[in-house]
Order: C-alpha cells, then structure tokens, then sequence
C-alpha cells in the first residue's frame, strides 16, 4: 500500500512510512482493510477452478479416475470468511493439478498402447496372444485386438499368428428398468 | 398473487421477487428468489404429466449426465454450491440429483403432483425449484442468514449462526438447497401451492421465469 485517503476523501502518500516497517501487519496503521474484494476474487477464482474440474472430469470420464472431490466446508449452506475461501481455492486448485496430471498420465499409457498395437499389427507372431482393448486405446465401444493363431492350435504349432479385430456391442435395446416399469403399469 | 391480466405471464401468474438481506447480496451478486402461487391440489400425477417425464428419460442420457456439470446452468449451481461450503458431489443440485436418479432407475419415476411438475421444469431447464403450502407463508419470501438462537419449524435443533435459508417474513422455511420444514412443505390437504426458484449468479431471468412457468401451468393444466 502506498497511500491511503484523507479525511477530504484524497488521497495522500504515507509519510508515515516507517510505521510499516516497524510493523507486521497493518494492525494500528488506522487503514481500513476491505476483506469483501479480497472474498469476490477468491469466490471467483474458484469458479474458474470449478469449470476447470468440470472440464477435466467429463473428459476424463470412461478413460481415467481423476480425483475431483472436494470435501464440504460444514453440514448447512453459509457464508465462508476468508480463509475457508483460501482453503477452498487451493484444494480446488490442487485437485484441478492433480485431475491434470492423471489425465496426461492416461494419455501416455494410451499413446503407448496404439504403439503396442501398431507393433503387434506389424508382427503378431512377435506378441503371442496379448490383447489390447479398445478402452486402452481411450476409444469407445467394444471391441479388441488379440494375437492368436490361425486354425487354432495347427496356426500355433505352425508359427501362422495374426491379430484378430473383434468389434460389435450389444445391440441396443430398452433398459431393463423401464421394461418392469411399463409390465407393472400394464398389471395395474 | 393478483388477478390482473396484465400481471399475467400467459394464463400463469407473473412471478412475485422477493428479497435477500443486503449483506448476503453484496456477497452474491445474482442471487435471488422468484416464486409463482398456484391452485392445486397434490395427488397422483396425470397421464400426460407422465407421458412427459417418460419422454424426458428418453431424452435424457448418462452422457448429457457426465457432462452436466459443463453446462452453465448447473456449473452456476455448483459454483454457488461451493461458495457457501457445500460439497456439490454430496449435497447435489437439484438437476444432478435428478439426472443420477433418472440413470440409477432407469427412467424418470413419477411421484405425484406437485414433485412432477417441478421436476419436469428443472430437468428441462436445470433452475432450482421448491415447493412451500402458500397458506403458510406470512409475507414475502426471502434469503438470508439464521439468527442467533433461530431454528427450523419441526424442531431438528437451533441453526447454527449464519446459515443461509430460505424464509418468509416470519420464520426460516428451510435451509437454502436443503429440505423443507415439514410445517411448510406441501400436504395432501394443501390447495394453493408456491413455486420458488432460486437464482444464483450465471443463471438467466429468462430461465428463472421458464422454470416458474413450465411448473405452474404443469400444475393447473393437472
């Protein structure tokens, strides 16, 4: 702080500037300290940091656990002084990182596995039955590529490997709930 | 509410504002409350009513759900949720809350009227809703912090200091985004319901005035 407002409402250098320094705080300076805008910056720092886990979580979701809770201050709805405000912001901020960091870890187990595949593609006989799902590639749906032989175990003894493309997921159809739901209407 | 045509939204009254205490809005920027009062009369919901909540489920998908939280409505909820210490993974918005029932059930269930009504409404624009018995409520509704000593009608025990709720002139009505007090939820003898949206900072007037709408025409179309 390098000046503060006189009673005519200007405002004015401190001469008093040793005064800071013979203190630590600003307690008995006769400044007036406005926590409010400290508390609206910190309310929205956390909701940049909200977004951001949001954003994290959807796009990690059905890839990687990414941690994302952050625990409640009390039981009942209040009004947070500002160091609950602090402490708030920085768990967000530290599980925003931490949700970061498990996603591009994910990533790289994934860029890993497509080279696995690429590999195993190139020569199945190099990766005997290994089996690389879909889901470790960070795809959706079903589906895997599995080493094995041709003609079972004739491909085998042969040495005739290839890596074999399954694909298809159930077909979709009503969910089981609503089914039961509409039998118990129709009883009724 | 007033029998004014003009003070008609469509054949829905025009939602009345009511107040928050001033320290809590110049905290919250944004925040208010809204409500409608309504003639209706709680019960087993009609087909149509039904009809629309099947619909709504097929509208409704896990993947609209993981990414719910994106979307600025509910994020504006969960925002506000965390800004006064609620855990909104715990203590879930209104339209979280429903979307995970919706997935776990496989389908909307239906609860009677008026939960229906306001169901519909916050899924189909994800505004916070409550129900009170209008008959109860003394004066205007509002927002603000408990004081000393103060507790909710059915006797759970004195609130602590500074809890934010919802009340009328008189009393709290219930902890802001929890439950409501028994003495002032809605009964099978209840007639005149009010419908009361909570607005946080991020969520429209526009989508304020919809939810209001979509509930209380659901409820006297009923």
């Amino acid at each position: 702080m390098d000046g503060r407002f006189d009673s005519r409402g200007g405002l004015t250098t401190l001469l008093g500037m040793p005064a800071l320094l013979r203190h630590e705080g600003i307690d008995g300076l006769d400044v007036a300290v406005d926590e409010r805008q400290a508390r609206r910056q910190l309310r929205q720092q956390v909701a940049r940091l909200e977004a951001e886990l949001a954003s994290l979580f959807g796009e990690a979701f059905g890839h990687a656990e990414v941690p994302h809770r952050v625990a409640a201050v009390g039981a009942a709805p209040r009004l947070l002084d500002l160091g609950e405000l602090e402490a708030l912001r920085d768990e967000l901020a530290d599980r925003t990182a931490e949700a970061r960091q498990a996603l591009v870890e994910r990533q790289r187990v994934e860029d890993e596995n497509r080279e696995l595949v690429e590999r195993m593609l190139a020569s199945p006989q190099d990766f005997k039955w290994v089996r690389v799902s879909r889901e470790d590639l960070g795809l959706h749906g079903c589906g895997h590529w599995h080493s094995r032989p041709r003609l079972g175990p004739i491909g085998m003894l042969m040495g005739w490997w290839r890596v074999k493309i399954s694909s298809g997921c159930p077909l979709p159809g009503r969910l089981a709930a609503v089914e039961r739901e509409d039998e118990a209407e129709g009883r009724a | 509410m007033s029998a004014d045509p003009a003070n008609r939204m469509g054949w829905v009254p025009a939602p009345q504002q009511g107040w928050v205490a001033p320290h809590i809005a110049s905290e919250f920027p944004g925040l208010g409350v809204a409500w409608v009062e309504v003639d209706a009369k709680p019960g087993r919901s009609p087909e149509p009513v039904r009809r629309r909540l099947r619909d709504l489920s097929d509208r409704t998908y896990g993947s609209q759900a993981i990414r719910l939280r994106e979307r600025p409505i509910p994020w504006a909820y969960r925002v506000f949720y965390r800004q006064i210490g609620l855990d909104p993974d715990r203590t879930r918005t209104a339209v979280e809350q429903l979307t995970l029932e919706r997935l776990e059930d496989g389908g909307f269930r239906s609860h009677g009227l008026p939960a229906d009504a306001l169901n519909i409404a916050i899924v189909e624009t994800g505004v916070a809703l409550r129900a009170f018995d209008a008959n109860r409520i003394e004066g205007r509704l509002c927002i603000r912090d408990s004081a000393p000593g103060e507790s909710l009608p059915e006797g759970s025990g004195e609130l602590a200091k500074g809890t934010l709720t919802i009340a009328d002139e008189a009393r709290p009505l219930g902890l802001l985004f929890g439950p409501t007090a028994e003495d002032y939820g809605i009964e099978r003898g209840s007639r005149r319901l009010a419908i009361a949206a909570i607005q946080v900072k991020g969520v429209p007037q526009i989508a304020v005035e919809e939810a209001l709408w979509m509930a209380a025409s659901t409820l006297e179309a009923a």
